[in-house]
């Protein structure tokens, strides 16, 4: 009985948080217009989609934004993260205080001060303003998944192979990069998507003529959703959700070890 | 907007100058480390965090002194306690007595504080609620799909935020889904949108996952003997909760508020989409000051003000759960 009710109450929890997001598909699927009556099935809005050019602009501006920013963000952030590792405790915790910064800050905050930022040097706002502030905001979540790997890697394998002769930049690539692999995966996938999400920072740090698809929302959420955009989130859920299958693979995996 | 070009050189001098003493401080602080070389590695990010993250909170530190000439004042502040301080200012200056004209003070900056602050504690409070059976149902061991139940909490999340929040306007407009249904019964329409019962709906429905993650992590993590040993000494189901699993568990449960908490506070959008007129929240009020407003002094202030309330509630969180148990949100 209670293992009833149990299961009964976490099913109701989970029917509270897809109720919206089936909502949503079934409305890509609408004939109509009408977001409360059933028109009939149909798929044209997923031809539509392919046929507006903002709708293709925006997300082919939210994927190269997401895979730059990851990118970068990656390899700035396990260089990062293989430095602060090696320094002493006192600049090692400053470090640290100052990573966590961006990420306790609320993200109206950080897009606000770095459209500031971006205003006071004079710098127009637009792709490449975007794509920096998505990877201040990537690079700490890369350095605290590298981080717990570096850790746990053997301290002394890369000073014995500097005595065996190799290069700091070989060791770095032989010994430390395979130990922390799974952490800069890890790191990387959890940019990607981040990235993917983002609209407060996007917001503040873009101007009206580059959008990605969360500012394009935004501004059409005034006017109303059309239909197309359910139909293009439809779409991105479904292919999200094999990438998140894989990075939670990665990451019970990651745990096992 | 002239003010904004009136940015002074001393503040410039100011920035160069926070930028040498970083530099030569990190530089300083590994110059005798075996492990010097290998510190290098973290220059770019050093540079990174300085342009992108200490300078821009430097520059919102300065317009929330100055005024709109770069003058150094207290005014920003003064003005988020009372929001008609500049007209009265300036109606005394025209040999205006404000009080006389019944302009009293306005208290629209610290009423949105205030029931921003209420708004996210209630939602605290729902999610913790909700959230904390669901972790426990999931995170018992007899309960094999616990874990594959888990991804689902995540899964809704990597659907882009806006457009969940714009789903739930078709569940409950006028002619929306769930008053089609209730007439289908032949039950009265409800007004579901457009008040604050609906803009907590709507952060719980958020930031709830951030909730059942943490305790569901510290609870899975605890040693079943621990419980074990518990019954076999005679205590019931009941106490043994009481007394072994919910104790163990505060420091997810900290964590869990600290990650709802946080951002409900500065909950941007949701408001604008599932509330009426009188719903507007701090995140809100912020973006509105800036850009409609365009008045980044008051706006950089109302940031500031934003930031030293969540590091307070962070350090006095920090204390209960001073590992930072369950961080770690993926």
């Amino acid at each position: 009985m209670t293992r009833f009710l149990k299961r009964g109450y976490l099913a109701l929890v989970l029917l509270f948080l897809y109720v919206p997001i089936v909502v949503l598909i079934i409305q890509s699927f609408n004939a109509g217009v009408s977001r409360a009556k059933w028109e009939g099935f149909s798929l044209k809005w997923y031809i539509d989609l392919f046929r507006s050019p903002a709708i293709m602009n925006a997300l082919y501006i939210t994927l190269t934004i997401a895979l730059l920013s990851a990118l970068i963000a990656t390899v700035l952030g396990t260089l990062a993260a293989i430095g602060i590792h090696a320094m002493q405790r006192r600049p090692q915790g400053l470090m640290m205080t100052l990573t966590n910064i961006p990420m306790t800050m609320p993200d109206i905050v950080t897009g606000i001060s770095l459209m500031l930022l971006f205003i006071f040097t004079q710098v127009p706002r637009g792709y490449v303003t975007m794509l920096l502030a998505h990877i201040t905001f990537n690079i700490p979540y890369v350095i605290l998944s590298v981080m717990p790997k570096l850790k746990q890697m053997n301290r002394f394998s890369y000073e014995a192979a500097l005595d065996l002769g190799a290069t700091p930049g070989y060791a770095l690539r032989r010994v430390i990069l395979p130990a922390v692999m799974p952490g800069v995966v890890t790191g990387a996938l959890l940019s990607f998507t981040l990235s993917l999400d983002d609209f407060t920072i996007s917001y503040f740090t873009t101007s009206p003529l580059v959008q990605n698809l969360s500012t394009l929302i935004y501004s059409e959420a005034r006017k109303g959703i059309k239909p197309t955009m359910n139909a293009l989130s439809a779409l991105m859920f479904v292919s999200l959700l094999v990438l998140l299958l894989a990075v939670n693979r990665r990451v019970s995996r990651t745990n096992e070890n | 907007m002239n003010g904004r070009m009136a940015f002074p050189p001393w503040a410039t001098a100011l920035m160069l100058l926070a930028l040498a003493a970083f530099v030569v401080l990190v530089v300083l602080s590994i110059r005798r480390n075996r492990g010097f070389r290998r510190t290098l590695f973290s220059f770019p990010y050093s540079l990174w965090i300085v342009v992108f993250t200490i300078i821009p909170l430097l520059l919102i530190g300065y317009y929330a002194f100055t005024d709109r000439m770069g003058q150094f004042t207290l005014d920003n502040f003064k003005t988020f306690w009372d929001s008609n301080f500049e007209m009265n200012k300036q109606l005394t200056q025209l040999g205006f007595d404000p009080a006389a004209l019944g302009s009293a003070r306005g208290t629209v900056n610290v009423d949105t504080l205030v029931y921003s602050l209420w708004m996210a504690l209630a939602c605290t409070l729902i999610c913790l609620l909700i959230g904390y059976p669901a972790a426990l149902f999931m995170a018992d061991r007899n309960f094999r799909l616990g874990s594959t139940l888990v991804i689902l909490f995540i899964i809704p999340m990597w659907m882009n935020f806006l457009l969940r929040t714009i789903a739930w306007m078709s569940l409950l407009e006028d002619n929306g889904l769930i008053n089609t249904l209730l007439k289908a019964l032949g039950l009265p329409k409800a007004q579901l949108m457009y008040n604050s019962q609906a803009v907590l709906l709507g952060m719980v429905y958020n930031y709830l996952p951030f909730m059942v993650f943490p305790i569901y992590n510290s609870l899975s993590k605890q040693d079943r003997r621990l419980t074990e040993a518990s019954m076999d000494l005679g205590a019931n189901p009941a106490l043994t909760f009481l007394k072994v699993t919910m104790p163990l568990s505060l420091p997810g449960v900290v964590s869990g508020i600290t990650m709802v908490f946080m951002p409900s506070v500065t909950t941007f959008f949701i408001p604008r989409v599932l509330g009426g007129g009188n719903t507007e929240m701090f995140g809100d009020l912020i973006e509105r000051t800036f850009l409609s407003a365009d008045n980044w002094n008051v706006g950089s202030a109302l940031s500031l003000i934003m930031m030293v309330l969540i590091l307070l509630s962070l350090s006095l969180l920090r204390k209960v759960d001073p590992e930072g148990e369950g961080g770690s949100m993926i």
